[in-house]
């Protein structure tokens, strides 16, 4: 199961329908249609992933976020998510308002750069940061705009997004004192639920 | 030790047709009635105990119920997709009963131009009615009938044959769990119509066409025919891979100054190949009622023009696929599918894959394409439910 599935999922009400962008290997897609029996697509340009939705029986379709979401109609889905892939489109705001338009409601999770360990390899190091959860160096990475917690909320504040829920889990996916009390800082994963 | 033949190059090995004859009267989407009329086709693998295995493949403007194997053990070339169906392969026919026609209008075996019209004894020629994709469709669901299917467990088709299968989907919804549209579009574009024009206007001026009547008078349209197939081939094809293929390498002559033989271009030895091949082997009468049946299927026509409203007829699951350098039915005809049916709330699942044999891509097996056939088809019927077969029909 994945790790951030118990959250999304309560958040998701049974029988919606769903779109996700960036479904991947289509595993939350095909989770929430047994535990919540919803419909919808994923959309994803991986081909391998590709493959594996279709051996799930995800409705998968080939699509690149980069090239828009015109040919979505407005309010047609009750809930729009976009797993740790905010960070690798070219226009992460233009994505989060082409989401809000199509989806009465988004989950957006996504990798906090604000997360002490990253402070930590470039105010320490001064290296950009490595690790198990960003195993890209910067040269090859498909993570083109990293953001902090803060960020996000900033971006949302500007675009009179409203926040309807924040989780903020550490790398092991919990949610702990620590994490609560200083999310941008101590928090690995930031799962959004927003709302216009 | 003995080497084994992997199971995916497997063979469904020597076929042979079968003749259906239909006595009831077909009302064709024209107006005109058929009393009585025959299809040919041809089925690999075996209908399991629940029917609930069986696999239809629609063919595109000239092919045929040979879709695979051989006819005998001297035939060196196999069916037109022989690359893509039989045991291990991604129409998996260890799995599935597989069933393909030639169709109505046909001239491969089945009631169409070349067919002589038993109230006059004559040849139908020109006179065959035009049929429609919907009738195609209706001939197919009485064959369905006859070989006791109720329901398709996949109807698969490319191009022209992509067409049949949604209109499968919309006409029968109750008869079709999986509609399969590879390469397709819900209607031709405008340029498209024109291709087909062109290669219509080749034809009929061709002097040996006589209005249609060649077979009466002996003989055959084969420059119009070759024409109409050069035009047809090149369409089919990308300019990236005529490149690679033949760029401009000369088959005869030279530009060397003091020459005056005229030089002659391998693509122009190969499309004249092609096009000869052709006008031997198929009826001319057939190619125009072919490429009408394409220009005048329209998908949403009968829904308001409205995609959405037509695919909301429709139960099944859909794939749609694309390829990216076909430019005869280019992948933003394959999205504009996968918008209907998403704005329809359909089930579908669409794979664009990158090649660059153009529309031809969807005959030839290319991995990513046949993989994610493989993959998809894998879960329409489990492997277990096909050990045991029916009663023949």
């Amino acid at each position: 199961m994945r790790l951030d599935l118990p959250i999304i999922r309560d958040w998701i009400r049974p029988g919606a329908h769903v779109l996700d962008l960036g479904c991947g290997d289509g595993s939350l897609l095909a989770e929430l249609a047994a535990e919540r029996a919803v419909s919808g697509y994923g959309l994803e340009i991986d081909p391998i992933r590709i493959s594996l939705c279709l051996e799930r029986g995800v409705n998968v379709i080939e699509q690149d976020l980069d090239r828009g979401l015109g040919n979505f109609g407005d309010a047609s889905f009750d809930t729009v998510i976009m797993t740790q892939t905010l960070q690798a489109v070219r226009f992460p705001h233009l994505v989060l308002d082409e989401m809000l338009r199509i989806g009465r409601e988004c989950i957006i999770t996504f990798p906090n750069f604000g997360n002490w360990r990253c402070r930590l390899h470039l105010a320490g190091f001064g290296r950009m940061p490595v690790s198990r959860f960003m195993p890209y160096t910067w040269y090859d990475t498909p993570n083109i705009h990293f953001c902090t917690v803060f960020d996000f909320e900033a971006l949302c504040r500007a675009k009179n997004i409203h926040i309807i829920n924040r989780v903020v889990v550490d790398t092991q996916s919990r949610v702990t004192l620590a994490t609560r009390a200083l999310p941008n800082l101590f928090g690995a994963t930031a799962i959004f639920r927003v709302t216009r | 030790m003995s080497k084994e033949t992997p199971a995916a190059t497997g063979s469904v090995g020597i076929v042979s047709p079968r003749l259906q004859r239909f006595d009831e009267p077909l009302e064709l989407a024209c107006g005109r009635v058929l009393p009585a009329w025959e299809l040919i086709y041809e089925t690999y693998g075996t209908l399991n105990r629940e029917r609930s295995n069986a696999v239809l493949i629609c063919h595109a403007l000239s092919g045929n119920h040979h879709a695979a194997g051989f006819h005998s053990s001297t035939d060196r070339k196999p069916g037109w997709w022989d690359n893509c169906i039989g045991p291990g392969k991604p129409i998996d026919t260890r799995r599935f009963f597989v069933v393909a026609l030639n169709n109505l209008g046909g001239c491969a075996g089945s009631t169409g131009p070349r067919s002589v019209d038993p109230a006059t004894g004559r040849i139908r020629g020109p006179e065959f009615p035009q049929v429609r994709v919907r009738d195609w469709v209706a001939t197919q669901r009485r064959l369905a009938d006859v070989l006791g299917i109720g329901c398709w467990a996949a109807v698969i088709g490319g191009s022209l044959g992509g067409m049949q299968a949604m209109r499968w989907a919309i006409d029968h919804p109750e008869r079709v769990r999986h509609c399969l549209v590879i390469a397709a579009a819900m209607r031709l574009s405008a340029q498209n119509l024109a291709f087909n024009e062109i290669a219509r206007k080749a034809i009929m001026a061709d002097p040996q066409f006589h209005d249609g009547w060649f077979l009466e008078h002996g003989t055959l349209p084969r420059q119009g025919l070759a024409i109409a197939r050069m035009i047809g081939h090149v369409t089919y094809l990308s300019d990236e891979l005529m490149g690679d293929k033949f760029g401009r390498e000369l088959r005869s002559g030279s530009f060397a100054s003091g020459g005056e033989a005229e030089a002659e271009f391998q693509v122009q030895s190969y499309l004249r190949y092609q096009g000869d091949q052709f006008a031997d082997n198929f009826d001319a009468n057939t190619y125009l009622l072919m490429t009408r049946a394409l220009d005048y299927f329209d998908l949403a026509r009968d829904h308001g023009d409205d995609p959405v409203a037509a695919f909301r007829q429709a139960r099944c699951r859909f794939l749609v696929m694309a390829f990216s350098s076909d430019w005869r039915f280019a992948p933003q005809r394959s999205r504009e599918i996968v918008d209907a049916l998403v704005g329809a709330r359909r089930e579908v699942a669409y794979v664009e894959i990158e090649a660059n044999e153009g529309h031809d891509a969807f005959l030839l097996p290319i991995t990513r394409y046949h993989d994610a056939l493989r993959r998809y088809l894998e879960r329409v019927v489990p492997a277990a439910s096909s050990t045991r077969g029916a009663d023949a029909p």
